[in-house]
């Protein structure tokens, strides 16, 4: 059994509707709290996007001044890194992984509250830099000095301190993750039993705590070469602004993976329940998981290649990035396995898991080119590098998001989202992501530099189908948000199980799921999950 | 509820919030602090966080003195703490890194190693590969800290504070809670003799050595790691003072005081951090 100071005040209305959110310690609470700001951010940052886009829709200046759209790039990657993806996964782990592990909550439930408010506050920080004087941050999402040091705008410092706070909020979220599922598990839960989803967080929540205290690290080096007279990224005192570079990236290409992994484990959710079959290679994929974790500590040169490194470190950056391809490959190969010869449906989640497959496969395939270092130094700052991260993180990172949605609302609303809906989303999802981002293959090998407002005559065609495309996928979003409303607010009622062949324990409980689940710990391993991976070949 | 809590999960907390709250306070104030601003914002920030810290920690503490705290609840904590001084040490890595590489790769290449002959001749040709950098690129100039007088003194403080917190533990454990009191507050002793040593340094460096955080790459990595550092005993002391008091009032058994062993953790990990400091900042 679980305790519970059972004084709960009375109150009534508002102030009842303000308590109850910024009191709770519940993880079901915390966790939509979570996905509605990151669902809040997400629009947000597409509203950055759709200004970029329609700037871009054709050559020449039409909208914004140069300068505000080096500030809408800079936000719309911010926003949609630490704002949209990170906090969305965060939310799906609050969600879900005391539910699939039979734990009664997270581990520590205020600090859970904590890393949640932290992050409304940081992105008012954030945000409010564009109405200060001098404009928010134009220095793009990676922030290099000196264009963020010496030439950065004055509310620069605000960013820093906003970063500071998500940097908190990351590091205390990823703790609570980390002992909720090293401590929590349901008595006989071996590490080896988890589902895959709590898997990839375990390792994701590892890459958080190492890798957020050095983007700390490194920001508070910007704010002691702006104000406080060091010289960390200047060579005018012995320094040097790649120092900025490799730390950033120490931290940033880790951040890549805390971007992904969360995505790999719904897809390993999702593909097994329409597949009706055992996932394939249960260990395999743990230990790719494992394996590209290790790697993305030593692969940062890869962002660096055309800065001036030695030849040999260079090469070892090389090497290292395109090894990562054999356990990301483990990866694809077992989904695809996993599907073969199984008797297939395809329902909303499970068309968003195989899209992410395919398209994911895409952005990993242009990566491998991206790795290769005289390749890069052609495809380097162009668009061809926006395809890439975009098919890795739209397709990958987003599309898991709403695959994880669709799959598990029923459970946590208690209603089915329409099914028909759901495929005119995903269709139409799917078709406006290609028509964005793939065009950037192409203008990006055909030398349009990223990150400028203008753009030569030759690459017009290019540009307009991917703003066409974006205005699309902006839409299809909207008309996402209305689905999720809908379903909240009703529909076909859910069954416990809610998909025929779904495997593991957030199946076992009612929907919709009560507040308080799992306060006795349940039998491990239930019917069904019993030889969950006992033939994983 | 008729049996005893597997794990207790507390209802509602005013707490996180005033705590994210503050946090914003605070980390406004001081952006504004920086740029000029009046600082009365971050000093308000500053305040509701140690308020928040006060009332958060008095909560848990009455739940720890209440017996709400399972074993489970007890592992949970142990974890925690333990993942976030993993956090602590990529921190402090982050400019260990700036450190090495300013060391290994930029000092020398503002000389003129590797391939960057050209660079060196026309834009710098004076400036010379030394570490201590007695001159930049820029020509400004510095002394450097010498490692066997004050930092070998705070070593050897460092060291034995190490020693004397597990001393206390020890006596915890055998519930001689006098004992334990004593060994403490020499260990508080200690840590605050190092602040004080490190003040003197700082003078030292500031007024005799030319020493500062504008003299260059050796200055940052030096005053950044040893600051930081140094930020993290005084929480430490001041940890290690809180549980003195709590020896006191009676907190602890010899079986249940988590409090004082996640202190003690984080005691050990800031001399750890100090015994790199003074080999790679201060000795070679």
């Amino acid at each position: 059994m679980v305790a519970h100071a059972e004084h709960i005040p009375h109150r009534s209305g508002l102030a009842a509707f303000i308590a109850r959110w910024t009191l709770t310690t519940n993880h079901k609470e915390i966790g939509s709290l979570y996905l509605w700001f990151a669902f809040t951010m997400f629009f947000v940052g597409g509203a950055f996007a759709m200004g970029i886009r329609l700037e871009l829709f054709m050559p020449g200046i039409q909208l914004v001044d140069p300068s505000f759209y080096n500030q809408l790039v800079t936000m719309h990657g911010l926003i949609m890194v630490f704002g949209a993806v990170m906090p969305a996964f965060v939310g799906l782990a609050n969600w879900q992984i005391p539910l699939m592990i039979g734990a009664p909550d997270m581990a520590l439930p205020r600090l859970n509250n904590f890393s949640f408010w932290i992050l409304p506050f940081a992105f008012t920080m954030l945000l409010s830099s564009f109405f200060m004087e001098g404009g928010a941050p134009n220095f793009g999402w990676t922030f290099y000095a000196p264009l963020s040091t010496t030439y950065g705008p004055d509310s620069t410092d605000f960013f820093i301190f906003g970063v500071h706070m998500m940097g908190i909020s990351s590091v205390l979220g990823s703790i609570n993750v980390m002992v909720t599922i090293f401590n929590l598990r349901t008595p006989g839960m071996k590490l080896m039993e988890m589902p895959l989803f709590v898997w990839t967080w375990l390792i994701t929540a590892f890459l958080l705590i190492t890798a957020m205290p050095v983007l700390a690290g490194v920001v508070t080096m910007m704010l002691t070469d702006r104000h406080f007279g060091t010289s960390f990224f200047s060579a005018d005192g012995g320094g040097d602004p790649l120092i900025f570079q490799h730390v950033f990236w120490f931290f940033g290409h880790p951040e890549v993976y805390i971007m992904i992994l969360p995505g790999f484990g719904i897809a390993s959710q999702i593909i097994p329940t329409f597949a009706r079959k055992r996932l394939f290679g249960y260990n395999s994929m743990v230990y790719a998981t494992v394996s590209i974790a290790f790697l993305s500590y030593i692969v940062w040169g890869h962002h660096m290649f055309a800065v001036g490194m030695p030849l040999w470190v260079e090469m070892t950056f090389m090497i290292c990035t395109m090894l990562i391809a054999v356990p990301t490959g483990v990866k694809v190969f077992n989904w695809t396995a996993t599907m073969w010869r199984g008797a297939m449906t395809f329902e909303t989640p499970m068309l968003f898991a195989i899209a992410f497959v395919i398209l994911f496969t895409i952005g990993g395939f242009s990566g491998l080119m991206l790795a290769i270092v005289p390749a890069d130094f052609q495809y380097h700052d162009t668009y061809f590098v926006v395809a890439h991260f975009h098919y890795v993180l739209y397709p990958g990172a987003i599309f898991g998001t709403m695959a994880a949605v669709y799959y598990w609302l029923p459970k946590w609303s208690g209603h089915m989202y329409d099914e028909r809906l759901g495929k005119i989303h995903f269709w139409t999802a799917v078709i406006a992501v290609n028509l964005t981002f793939f065009p950037m293959h192409f203008s990006g090998l055909a030398g349009m530099p990223r990150r400028i407002v203008d753009y030569s005559l030759q690459f017009a065609d290019f540009n307009m189908v991917s703003s066409i495309g974006a205005g699309l996928l902006g839409l299809t979003q909207l008309f996402f948000l209305y689905i999720v409303i809908k379903t909240i607010r009703g529909g076909e009622p859910a069954t416990d199980k809610v998909w025929e062949s779904a495997e593991g324990l957030e199946w076992t409980i009612p929907s919709p799921a009560p507040l308080h689940t799992f306060e006795t710990p349940p039998a491990w391993p239930i019917a069904n999950v019993g030889e969950h991976q006992e033939d994983s070949v | 509820m008729s049996e005893a809590p597997r794990y207790y999960v507390p209802h509602t907390s005013k707490w996180p919030i005033i705590g994210s709250s503050s946090l914003f306070v605070a980390a406004f104030g001081t952006a504004s602090f920086i740029q000029g601003d009046n600082d009365w914002v971050f000093y308000t920030g500053l305040g509701l966080l140690v308020f928040m810290m006060f009332g958060w920690f008095r909560d848990v503490v009455a739940e720890s003195v209440n017996g709400m705290m399972s074993g489970l609840m007890d592992v949970s904590y142990r974890q925690s703490m333990a993942w976030f001084i993993v956090s602590e040490v990529f921190f402090f890595g982050a400019f260990f890194g700036a450190l090495f590489y300013a060391r290994v790769v930029s000092v020398p290449w503002l000389a003129g190693s590797s391939n960057n002959l050209l660079t060196h001749t026309i834009l710098h040709p004076n400036f010379a590969d030394t570490w201590p950098l007695f001159m930049t690129p820029g020509g400004t100039e510095t002394e450097a800290m010498g490692a066997w007088g004050l930092p070998f003194i705070n070593t050897l403080i460092l060291v034995t504070s190490s020693v004397t917190v597990t001393f206390a533990h020890w006596a915890l454990k055998k519930s001689e809670r006098i004992v334990a009191g004593a060994w403490l507050a020499l260990t508080v002793g200690l840590g605050t003799a190092f602040l004080i040593l490190q003040v003197v340094e700082y003078m030292h460096a500031f007024s005799e050595l030319g020493l500062s955080l504008g003299s260059g790459i050796y200055g940052s990595t030096f005053f950044l790691l040893t600051g930081f550092h140094g930020f993290h005993v005084t929480m430490g002391t001041i940890m290690l003072a809180v549980m003195l008091l709590r020896i006191f009032s009676g907190h602890f058994t010899k079986d249940h005081h988590f409090a004082f062993e996640a202190t003690s953790w984080y005691w050990h990990f800031v001399d750890v951090v100090w015994l790199f400091l003074f080999t790679f900042v201060y000795w070679f």
